[in-house]
């Protein structure tokens, strides 16, 4: 038996600390807030490839906004290298982290500024198709829910080792749309907790 | 170091759908989670420079002008992962209710006073060993709407990272002897007695320091084992 800590669910309140710049607004009066430790904000001035928008909403299982989710988001850089120990170094855009946090607000909405990510190498060293690790948190979840994020104009889903193993009829549900409309390319991504046209969380 | 992350470790987590605990019921996964392999995409995560965090944010009694009220504690403790080896250089966040119960945050109606001295918002980053520690004040219980006549046991609410994106954890930590945790759905859906008493932190008197601040510990501990040796020599 393994003796890890458990999860309990981050609550409603959370923002002030983990998202203080955040969109949620906690704050109207802005009498305290601080320097964030991570923003929904990605891109660095020397971060390479496409600048894109990732942008949607959370959804309970009435289909109502989840005004108080925080979701964050873990991705390789446009050549497919993660900033990790264990990602390949050195890279040229050495500040790019490809790691996101954002905050919904009363609509349920959160965004990230970012870039494409290449492709990872899979199980097998099969190549992924691009791809973003979802984690999502909220009050009334006692613990986190891990989801990915794929591109709807990439060829290469169609041989992802992870996109394949869910049934095809909920693939869907992990296609992000590109809408062309403001500064950068939006792909959007709704995120359906519970409830007609769920989202595919993964047991991992 | 190799690290695997077994799904068994994660045996004693609550249910997605708790419904002792109400919002979980329309907040949870209906369908069943689809299992798929880890891989370098979950098996890496976020690394963080010191820049992430400055001076001083480990202290919640001097983010302003005056002291806050309350009983003022030491939170300290160590991450660890499965083996019970340190987690180095690990972000630490916590926020918290200030010693009337009431937080800071705008949705929070509780009437109970705000205190201009005390925010409730703090961040380190671990060292060496795996070790953090926190000063602040004791946080006091609260109601909500979960039932009639619910209360929050005293808690402090912990966000800590890890070797990887999945031994990323959200978790409270809670104070020893609280009357509240039999009546606290949040608390016992975890329904292991032994995780869940790994939520609760430990009075330790070594180091209170006298005429100053009693001192909790919590140690967390998150997912992720060394991996099996493939080569036979340690046989």
């Amino acid at each position: 038996m393994s003796e890890i800590t458990p999860s309990q669910t981050v609550g409603p309140f959370f923002a002030y600390g983990l998202a203080p710049k955040g969109r949620c607004h906690w704050d109207p009066n802005g009498t305290y807030s601080w320097k964030e430790t991570v923003g929904d904000n990605l891109i660095t001035p020397d971060a390479t490839g496409q600048k894109i928008r990732v942008e949607g909403r959370i959804l309970d299982g009435d289909g109502m906004p989840i005004n108080d989710a925080m979701i964050e988001i873990w991705q390789a850089d446009a050549q497919g290298r993660y900033a990790h120990a264990r990602g390949e170094r050195p890279r040229p855009n050495a500040k790019f982290t490809g790691f996101g946090r954002s905050a919904t607000d009363k609509d349920g909405v959160y965004s990230f500024d970012t870039v494409k990510p290449g492709v990872v190498p899979g199980p097998g060293n099969k190549p992924q198709a691009p791809h973003i690790v979802v984690c999502i948190f909220s009050r009334g979840m006692l613990r986190q829910i891990y989801t990915r994020l794929y591109f709807s104009d990439d060829a290469a889903n169609d041989s992802d080792p992870i996109l394949t193993l869910v049934p095809a009829d909920r693939r869907g549900t992990l296609i992000a749309h590109k809408e062309l409309r403001g500064e950068l390319p939006v792909y959007r991504f709704d995120i359906r907790v519970q409830g007609e046209n769920e989202t595919v969380f993964f047991d991992i | 170091m190799t690290l695997v992350f077994p799904k068994e470790s994660l045996s004693t987590f609550p249910k997605h759908l708790t419904p002792s605990y109400r919002s979980t019921v329309k907040r949870s996964p209906s369908k069943p989670l689809i299992v798929v392999p880890q891989t370098l995409s979950e098996l890496t995560g976020p690394v963080y420079g010191h820049d992430a965090v400055q001076e001083g944010d480990a202290d919640l009694t001097k983010q302003h002008k005056g002291e806050p009220l309350g009983e003022r504690i030491i939170v300290h403790g160590h991450v660890l992962d499965e083996d019970k080896r340190p987690v180095p250089d690990t972000l630490v966040e916590i926020w918290q209710a200030n010693a009337c119960g009431r937080y800071v945050h705008n949705v929070d109606q509780h009437p109970a006073p705000l205190d201009p001295n005390f925010t409730g918002a703090g961040r380190t980053i671990t060292d060496k060993k795996g070790y953090y520690r926190f000063i602040t004040v004791k946080p006091g219980a609260y109601p909500w709407g979960n039932h009639h006549n619910a209360w929050r046991p005293n808690h402090i609410h912990f966000s800590v990272f890890g070797h990887s994106f999945l031994s990323r954890l959200v978790t409270q930590m809670y104070f020893p002897g609280d009357p509240l945790f039999p009546f606290d759905p949040i608390f016992n859906s975890v329904t292991d007695e032994k995780a869940r008493q790994r939520m609760v932190s430990s009075f330790d008197l070594e180091n209170t320091i006298p005429d100053w601040a009693l001192c909790f510990r919590f140690d967390i501990v998150l997912r992720g084992r060394e991996a099996t040796p493939q080569d036979t020599d340690k046989h």
